[in-house]
């Protein structure tokens, strides 16, 4: 599903003297359908420009980033839009909407993209939302005031509200209680049975352990340790 | 997926005398997508706009437009009756200030109406009824049908001319700074609301803006315009989150963080 060839990436900054960063280089992977793998190393070391560059958030200098067979270093952007609606997830830290749009609404959204029904929309949303516990008497408000892991929980329920053959997953687990970090780990089980490809951040040793299946230490694909 | 565009602009290129307009503008825009196009006043993107829309003469280039009777046509050679029935039909233009979209001594109702009766609609009863269908779309009171926008805030009139725009069923939509002189409190919810309308019609649209925070919100594709030129182009966030152009990249990182 996921296959990195020879990946390199480097920042130009033009507005501080040019100065560039090289951050990847030489990266191959390959992630298949129902397996989970763990991105690990130091903070700094480009798990999350890699994650980026997964999503075609991030442009690559050289090689393929292939997902699901589509190479998203060549993609025109409307291939990528057309693989992030179909068949590409991804969960952030950050929730990023519309302000004063109903949660219900924003969790229902992605599936609203696909042209499924609102109803049914909707009631996919509940589910989920009451899945994570999140209360009802929040679901007509805007997510835009609730607390880190409120939002965190309606970041994860609109990632998983349809079931995207590939899946990114940025620190999922971050600010979540006991129960809520179990359910986020249930989710992604229930995932992986269903054969989704899912490559992860996760700084939670013990979640990590749980539902991942390998770990790459992205370490080995700065620029350093390939030359 | 598609393969044929909805609009090829190849070439566009627009001077006023020895300054350029915009020069050189080429992309192609698919179904169903929304492009912003961003940068700072007097790089080009509302003479751009304006030449793809018919309102000004490029200089060289071509606007083609895959028409829903004859497939693509360029619109630059239409005749000028053929490009006012696309403009009514296919196209809408969203001003940016809703005075310039909307006639302001005719009602609420009547603005809306008067889109349907230019493509031929003549029964008053349906006319009336689909009028009031689009302004309850867009959050106008039914109450306010025999109004005119004079008595409406600046908002309303916003979302009224967007309701007059869209009655037609267009396929593609050019907006010019949609959320511009609006406040925030509207803005938000204005944004929502093209966001689904473009859902919910399969629209195309292209929108104008130098706020960044309204296409990352709005556009799946992004194009950056300096001084006439298109410096950089690509996937909203992409652009946004990694630019690679140094304009780009002082513009982004002008953002005042809230």
């Amino acid at each position: 599903m996921f296959d990195l060839k020879d990946v390199s990436k480097t920042f130009t900054l033009h507005n501080q003297g040019a100065a560039v960063i090289e951050v990847l280089s030489g990266a191959n992977m390959t992630v298949t359908a129902g397996e989970c793998v763990a991105l690990t190393g130091a903070s700094g070391s480009g798990k999350s420009t890699l994650m980026r560059m997964l999503y075609g958030n991030y442009r690559a200098q050289g090689g393929v980033v292939s997902v699901a067979g589509v190479d998203l270093v060549q993609a025109a952007p409307r291939e990528i839009i057309r693989l992030r609606r179909e068949v590409l997830g991804y969960v952030s830290q950050f929730l990023r909407v519309v302000p004063r749009v109903p949660t219900l609404d924003v969790v229902a959204e992605p599936l609203l993209a696909l042209g499924v029904p609102a109803a049914h929309a909707r009631d996919q949303a509940a589910t989920l939302l009451a899945r994570l516990n999140i209360p009802k008497t929040l679901w007509d408000l805007s997510p835009t005031t609730f607390s880190g892991g409120e939002q965190q929980r309606v970041n994860i329920a609109r990632g998983f509200i349809h079931p995207f053959p590939a899946l990114l997953l940025d620190e999922p687990t971050a600010s979540l209680d006991a129960t809520n970090r179990n359910v986020v780990l249930e989710l992604i089980a229930d995932a992986k049975a269903r054969g989704t490809a899912i490559i992860g951040i996760f700084h939670d040793e013990a979640a990590r352990d749980q539902v991942c299946d390998r770990q790459i230490d992205v370490t080995g694909f700065s620029p350093g340790c390939a030359a | 997926m598609t393969d044929t565009a909805l609009l090829s602009v190849r070439g566009v290129t627009k001077r006023y005398g020895a300054h350029i307009g915009c020069a050189d503008v080429s992309f192609d825009l698919y179904p169903g997508e929304v492009m912003g196009i961003v940068g700072e006043s007097g790089s080009g993107k509302s003479t751009l706009l304006n030449c793809m829309a018919g309102h000004l003469a490029p200089d060289a280039g071509q606007v083609v437009f895959d028409t829903a009777v004859d497939g693509p046509c360029d619109t630059l050679q239409m005749s000028e009756p053929e490009r006012r029935m696309l403009s009514r039909t296919d196209w809408a233009f969203v001003h940016q200030h809703a005075r310039d979209g909307l006639r302001m001594g005719v009602s609420a109702g009547g603005n809306v109406g008067e889109r349907l009766m230019a493509v031929g609609a003549r029964h008053y009863g349906d006319i009336r009824g689909s009028a009031i269908d689009w302004l309850g779309r867009v959050e106008i009171d039914e109450t306010r049908v025999d109004d005119r926008p004079t008595t409406f805030s600046g908002g309303m009139q916003q979302r009224l001319q967007i309701a007059r725009n869209l009655v037609t069923g267009p396929r593609l939509v050019f907006m010019d700074e949609p959320t511009g002189g609006l406040d925030v409190s509207v803005q938000a919810r204005l944004l929502d609301m093209i966001r689904s309308l473009v859902r919910d019609m399969g629209l195309s649209a292209i929108i104008v803006t130098h706020d960044l925070a309204v296409v990352r919100l709005l556009a799946d594709r992004l194009m950056v315009m300096k001084s006439g030129h298109v410096v950089e182009a690509g996937l909203t966030d992409q652009v946004l989150d990694d630019p690679q152009h140094a304009y780009t990249q002082l513009l982004v990182s002008s953002i005042l963080q809230v």
